[in-house]
């Protein structure tokens, strides 16, 4: 499976280098009669396009003869709260180029945000040219949304077969569930079992192996040429470690909450426990949102990195333009997708096992000594 | 940090936690429940099999040893009697050498009476004979000598000289 997730992370990385190749060359067309140092510049902004979520789902695109953007791909729904529900395609915004009219209200795309604007379109800034324009509730389906959608979809047609081949051949998984039933125990094994203990770690399965494949596999499709970029989004990460948070706190024992109000117990007298107390338990309550911040930005970060890398080791074949430089870039190029496949897997690994390990701190009951 | 603020999209948190938590809990239900237990209850009839299997090696084990020593208690039990046997043929043996000797031995001292039987009788029959032939010898002789009365007288005389009594 992981000679063919190479393969198949290989095949996809030309596809997605003759993309960004043919990309650049009409780009390359047009700009160089302007400036060269435009192409760096181009890079840059595609880059810090793709990272970021997109209203519409779009392959790749090109400038035609006339001069013209075409993009290949397919337009999604936007829905907005602006004083009622208003749902419309994202066709509407052109890409960003234009403004969209809905219901006689305007509205435009800014910096990837949606804005309320009149009719030209005219976003005005405050001091620190941060817009000043109403924002209507954005729950456009962006994306992201879309591609999260897609591993919910895989993952509940995967296991849901997993779970139904055993019914049907006396408790043997047949087909890809073979694949998937030792990752289902390692989760269960190597890291519920061990980090939360044997009499609770049950009741976190469900979670840990559910937040262990979401994560995996949007890493996955993060290194697909279909260019999302899911995990490396901050809102995704927050949420998911937001569910951990919680999960940790509402099953809290009694225990885990006097570690942290109570973390000296009966071991010192009480008028020796005040002077620490006040600097210790504001450093407990604190490192309960830091353990599930760390989640977040640990995902983010990594996630965020990895795109960032590869990309630009993409667009340094375009900048090099020479025979040795490209194919040297290529070959880093190739080196560091080979490496995301394995950060994919490392990534999800880590977030579900720290999971554990704090699950295993809530879950925890110990003899009072 | 003020980037990663701005970067934010409650809506995309939004979708992103409705979709996992429904994922969530239908896998929940649909998947991850059925397949644990599955797995579960696979590795306990393995463990079972596995335990039984250890029984059952140990009852082979215990069934062996049972075999070995009936074999044994067999084995000696056989030699026992077929010391017993020898024992009993060597002593049958030697009670009918003993008879037989015993047997040969009457029969050989019954034949040495009869043969002393017979040749007594025989002894006497001839004995008998002798003394028959005698008398008719004599007789003859004696009508020859007893012609005359001399010579009878003689003839008494000396024969009565020469007997002999014996």
């Amino acid at each position: 499976m992981n000679s063919y997730t190479t393969i198949l992370q290989k095949i996809q990385k030309t596809t997605v280098l003759f993309a960004l190749f043919f990309t650049s060359f009409s780009l390359a067309n047009t700009k160089e009669e302007t400036k060269s140092g435009d192409l760096k510049t181009e890079i840059k902004e595609y880059i810090a396009h793709h990272l970021q979520d997109a209203y519409d789902f779009s392959l790749f695109s090109y400038t035609n003869d006339k001069g013209e953007h075409v993009y290949i791909g397919a337009p999604l729904p936007i829905i907005l709260w602006d004083n009622g529900l208003k749902v419309f395609s994202s066709s509407k915004f052109h890409h960003g180029e234009s403004v969209a009219e809905v219901d006689g209200n305007y509205y435009a795309i800014y910096h990837n945000k949606i804005y309320k604007t009149d009719a030209n379109g005219t976003i005005s800034y405050d001091d620190e040219h941060h817009p000043t324009n109403a924002k209507p509730l954005d729950f456009s389906i962006t994306k992201s949304v879309v591609s999260m959608m897609i591993v919910v979809l895989i993952m509940f047609l995967l296991f849901r077969n997993l779970a139904q081949s055993y019914q049907k051949n006396g408790g043997i998984a047949t087909g890809v569930g073979r694949f998937f039933e030792p990752i289902v125990l390692y989760v269960r094994d190597d890291i519920a079992r061990p980090n939360i203990g044997e009499k609770k770690y049950k009741k976190y399965m469900s979670f840990l192996l559910t937040v262990f494949f979401f994560i995996w596999f949007l890493n996955i499709l993060g290194l697909t040429p279909l260019g999302v970029n899911v995990t490396g989004n901050i809102a995704v990460t927050f949420g998911l470690a937001l569910l951990t948070f919680l999960i940790t706190n509402l099953t809290g024992t009694k225990d885990y909450w006097l570690h942290i109000f109570d973390p000296l117990g009966s071991s010192m007298a009480w008028y020796a426990k005040v002077p620490l107390y006040i600097i210790l338990i504001p450093i407990e309550v604190l490192g309960v949102f830091i353990k599930p911040f760390s989640l977040l930005i640990r995902l983010y970060a990594n996630m965020q990195a990895g795109h960032i890398v590869l990309m630009s080791l993409i667009g340094l074949m375009f900048i090099f333009k020479s025979w040795l430089g490209s194919p040297l870039s290529f070959g880093l190029a190739f080196a560091i997708s080979l490496i995301e496949v394995l950060v994919a897997l490392l990534q999800a690994y880590i977030f579900t096992m720290l999971s554990a390990l704090y699950f295993g701190f809530a879950a925890e009951e110990h003899e009072h000594h | 940090m003020e980037k990663l603020i701005e970067e934010f999209s409650f809506g995309l948190f939004f979708w992103q936690t409705l979709l996992f938590v429904g994922l969530l809990f239908l896998l929940a239900k649909v998947a991850w429940k059925p397949i644990l237990t599955a797995v579960e209850e696979r590795e306990n009839t393995i463990k079972d099999a596995l335990a039984s299997a250890e029984k059952a090696k140990t009852d082979m084990e215990a069934v062996q040893a049972d075999n070995k020593r009936i074999l044994k208690e067999a084995r000696a039990e056989r030699d026992a009697l077929l010391a017993d046997a020898k024992k009993a043929s060597t002593q049958m043996i030697n009670e009918a050498k003993e008879a037989a000797k015993a047997e040969a031995d009457k029969i050989a001292a019954a034949a040495q009476a009869s043969i002393e039987q017979e040749k007594n009788a025989a002894i006497n029959e001839l004995k008998n004979q002798v003394a028959t032939l005698s008398i008719d010898i004599a007789q003859k002789v004696l009508q020859g000598e007893l012609a005359d009365e001399k010579k009878q007288q003689a003839l008494v005389e000396k024969l009565v000289n020469d007997i002999e009594i014996k």
